[in-house]
């Protein structure tokens, strides 16, 4: 469980208020107005900012002191996911063994990340090679072989066309499945939240609401997200 | 509280910057120590100060007014070899200053072109030795990098400007009275006082070309308190005088200056519609490119002819100029590659600032405080070689880091929160991502760092004994023995050498680079 305890979160002139809990294995969408804190929450979860009150917790350990990489999380941001000088495969090596060579197993791994996001015999190709939905299949390959309990998107997938997103979407909630990992992403688009998200979490009003069930928060959206879906 | 993440460490570059800022700043303890047994200063020391501010101005003066049609005239017209003629402004920054003094006094000197072409009509030829030679000397040199900066200038002008003033019926004077003139009266200030301050440090020119008592820079009389009297304490006291001077200058054109003349985007023509007489712009156009190109040519005519029956001791020398130049190169990368990343990484302003402290700095006056610091240790001649390369790496190292700097940032901007997230070790990120994507920057700032070096004409001349010569002494030495075909041959395997230098660093860095 991903608890969020009394957190307050200040980003210049605005602070965000937290105090939520997230079931593991839930898959959640994030969503609220432009400019509401919904990338803040996420690097704040990822420990990309600091917070200013409050603690983080997962499964009971706290998690908000340890630095970024040692959080149990892996996170694709909105741009700039791949390294564009190193190919897909050394890529993918990354999650594996960021500082390291990789060992004969190791490379199988990445060689059946590869297979298993459809992008066999394209190891060798570097980022300015391949299409962008070829470029995002090769980020969540990576995802794939770090093994984190939680993934967090922030809407890495925004500059792709809506049937591709869609694809991307579905590769997402297949992966999320089977590494049964918690998934928090981040979506202006309801269509997103509905297409793979159990809860959603309304950011407004510099407050995080506590989860909700995604059909009936829509079915029944409270003032704020009824203004924001106008 | 999470410990504030960084992708890199600022240790090893704020490490390097206490070195940099511990080399400038404890020679000037040196010299400054040991000023104060000297005497006071006489007055050829008050003549230097009046040789140096007079030449500076006028330097400053005659470049900025020539540059200012040149760079209209660039600013108005599109004609082929424009791009060219552009690059070609960046040259004479790599250019080894020796070399351009062999063409100048090859076209300008007393029995070089002009005055042939007097002799004929019964004139009497030019003398360039004294003030105008120097002041000649730095208008070459000075010329194009005020062009480019009065050029840079011109085109930031929105080209909504000169629509709006067309529409209004502006022509000529008028449209010079309502758009350039405020332009450029913010712009010269700064070009001008960029220019005063470079020549307020020339020493290599004063020393081939004024001498004397009524043509001697403070540079070149700290050249001389030391070689010809070897009285440390007037060079020292000398050294002050002018470290004061060129902090003080400095500081005025850091202020004024914004635009560094290096950028991009100045091969844009802008569209203009006050026409103009083209055959002012050609005129200044054309006087511009053979006045930089005359000498060079020059040099590379009479260079091939004395290229194949050089001594031994220019290939010598030209041996050891490469030496100095890549282990000058190399200790500027591994100073300005930390630097560059700590600065990269927050607010370092201390580091930056040592970064940029050889700015401000004069060379002879480093190689007078190295000189008095390592005498009491060892003999000070048996150290030239690696004390030039040092002094140039840390001359160069501000131009490096105005290369480096912005690179590093964009780089740790764009890929240093991936890096993060995966958990990357701040070496592993130093290694596999920062210095593969600056490759291009590092190429180029090696380049430059190279051909610095390897022209340099300063500090060598100081420590070096008979035996042992750099490519640009040697050619000095030759010019004074008046063996002006060996000069010239070496003068250009030295152009060749720098060029090559930079050249070959500036592609290596680029070569399969991925965008």
């Amino acid at each position: 469980m991903l608890k969020l305890d009394g957190c307050v979160i200040e980003n210049g002139d605005f602070t965000l208020s937290a105090d939520i809990e997230i079931k593991a294995g839930t898959s959640v969408a994030i969503i609220g107005p432009s400019g509401a804190g919904k990338s803040t929450l996420l690097e704040t979860i990822a420990g990309f900012r600091d917070l200013k009150q409050g603690q983080i917790f997962w499964n009971g350990q706290q998690i908000s002191n340890l630095l970024p990489g040692k959080r149990p999380m892996a996170m694709l941001f909105q741009d700039g996911n791949l390294f564009p000088h190193l190919t897909a495969e050394q890529n993918i090596a990354l999650g594996l063994r960021p500082n390291g060579r990789l060992s004969q197993d190791e490379q199988t791994q990445v060689q059946s990340a590869l297979d298993r996001v459809a992008l066999q015999g394209l190891g060798a190709r570097k980022p300015s090679e391949l299409s962008g939905g070829q470029q995002s299949r090769v980020a969540l390959a990576r995802v794939l072989v770090q093994r984190r309990e939680l993934l967090l998107l922030d809407e890495p997938f925004a500059a792709l066309g809506p049937a591709l997103k869609a694809e991307m979407l579905d590769l997402v909630a297949e992966l999320v499945a089977e590494a049964q990992s918690t998934l928090l992403m981040v979506s202006h688009d309801p269509q997103d939240a509905r297409r793979i998200a159990d809860q959603t979490i309304l950011v407004a009003d510099e407050n995080v609401h506590v989860p909700a069930r995604t059909e009936e928060l829509f079915e029944n959206p409270p003032p704020s997200l009824r203004a924001y879906l106008g | 509280m999470a410990e504030r993440a960084q992708p890199v460490s600022p240790w090893p570059g704020i490490g390097a910057a206490a070195l940099v800022a511990a080399l400038i700043l404890g020679t000037l303890a040196a010299v400054a120590l040991r000023a104060e047994t000297s005497g006071g200063f006489t007055p050829a020391d008050w003549a230097a100060l009046r040789f140096t501010l007079t030449q500076a101005s006028l330097s400053a003066l005659f470049s900025v007014a020539l540059a200012v049609p040149v760079a209209r005239a660039l600013a108005r017209r599109r004609f082929p070899g424009r791009r060219a003629l552009i690059a070609l402004l960046g040259a004479p920054f790599i250019l080894p200053v020796i070399v351009a003094i062999l063409g100048l006094l090859q076209v300008f000197g007393r029995s070089g072109w002009i005055s042939d072409i007097l002799g004929v009509f019964g004139l009497p030829p030019i003398r360039i030795y004294g003030l105008h030679g120097v002041v000649l000397a730095h208008v070459f040199f000075n010329l194009p990098l005020a062009t480019r900066l009065v050029l840079q200038a011109w085109q930031e002008i929105p080209a909504e400007r000169f629509r709006l003033a067309a529409q209004l019926g502006c022509n000529g004077l008028a449209m010079f009275r309502l758009i350039e003139m405020p332009m450029l009266n913010r712009a010269l200030p700064g070009v001008l006082a960029v220019v005063f301050a470079i020549c307020l440090t020339s020493f290599a020119v004063a020393l081939t070309l004024g001498g004397g008592p009524r043509a001697t820079t403070i540079e070149l009389a700290i050249y001389q308190a030391f070689t010809y009297d070897f009285d440390l304490g007037r060079a020292a006291l000398l050294s002050a005088l002018q470290l004061a001077l060129t902090a003080a200058t400095a500081l005025i054109a850091l202020k004024f200056s914004r635009g560094d003349g290096f950028g991009t985007g100045l091969d844009r023509a802008l569209r203009r519609w006050d026409g103009g007489a083209p055959a002012i712009d050609t005129f200044w156009i054309i006087a511009a490119a053979v006045f930089l190109l005359l000498p060079l040519a020059s040099v590379v005519i009479s260079g091939i002819a004395g290229f194949f029956n050089m001594p031994a001791i220019v290939f010598r020398a030209a041996m050891i100029s490469i030496l100095v130049a890549a282990a000058s190169t190399a200790v500027m990368l591994l100073l300005a590659l930390p630097i560059a990343t700590t600065v990269a990484n927050g607010r370092y302003g201390l580091v930056e600032l040592s970064g940029i402290l050889g700015l401000a700095a004069s060379p002879l006056v480093i190689g007078t405080g190295l000189f008095i610091l390592i005498r009491p240790l060892a003999n000070p001649a048996s150290l030239a070689l690696p004390v030039t390369a040092l002094v140039n790496a840390v001359m160069a190292l501000p131009f490096a880091l105005r290369i480096l700097i912005p690179a590093a940032r964009d780089i740790t901007a764009r890929h240093g929160r991936l890096a993060l997230s995966l958990d990357m070790t701040k070496w592993t990120f130093f290694t596999r991502v920062l210095l593969p994507r600056m490759r291009a920057q590092i190429g180029f700032a090696a380049g430059l760092g190279a051909a610095l070096s390897m022209g340099d004409l300063g500090v060598i001349a100081l420590f070096a004994d008979p035996q042992i010569a750099t490519l640009p002494l040697q050619i000095y030495r030759l010019m004074g023995a008046y063996q002006m075909q060996a000069a010239a041959g070496g003068a250009l395997l030295l152009l060749l050498l720098s060029m090559g230098a930079f050249w070959l660093l500036d592609r290596g860095g680029r070569w399969h680079a991925e965008a």
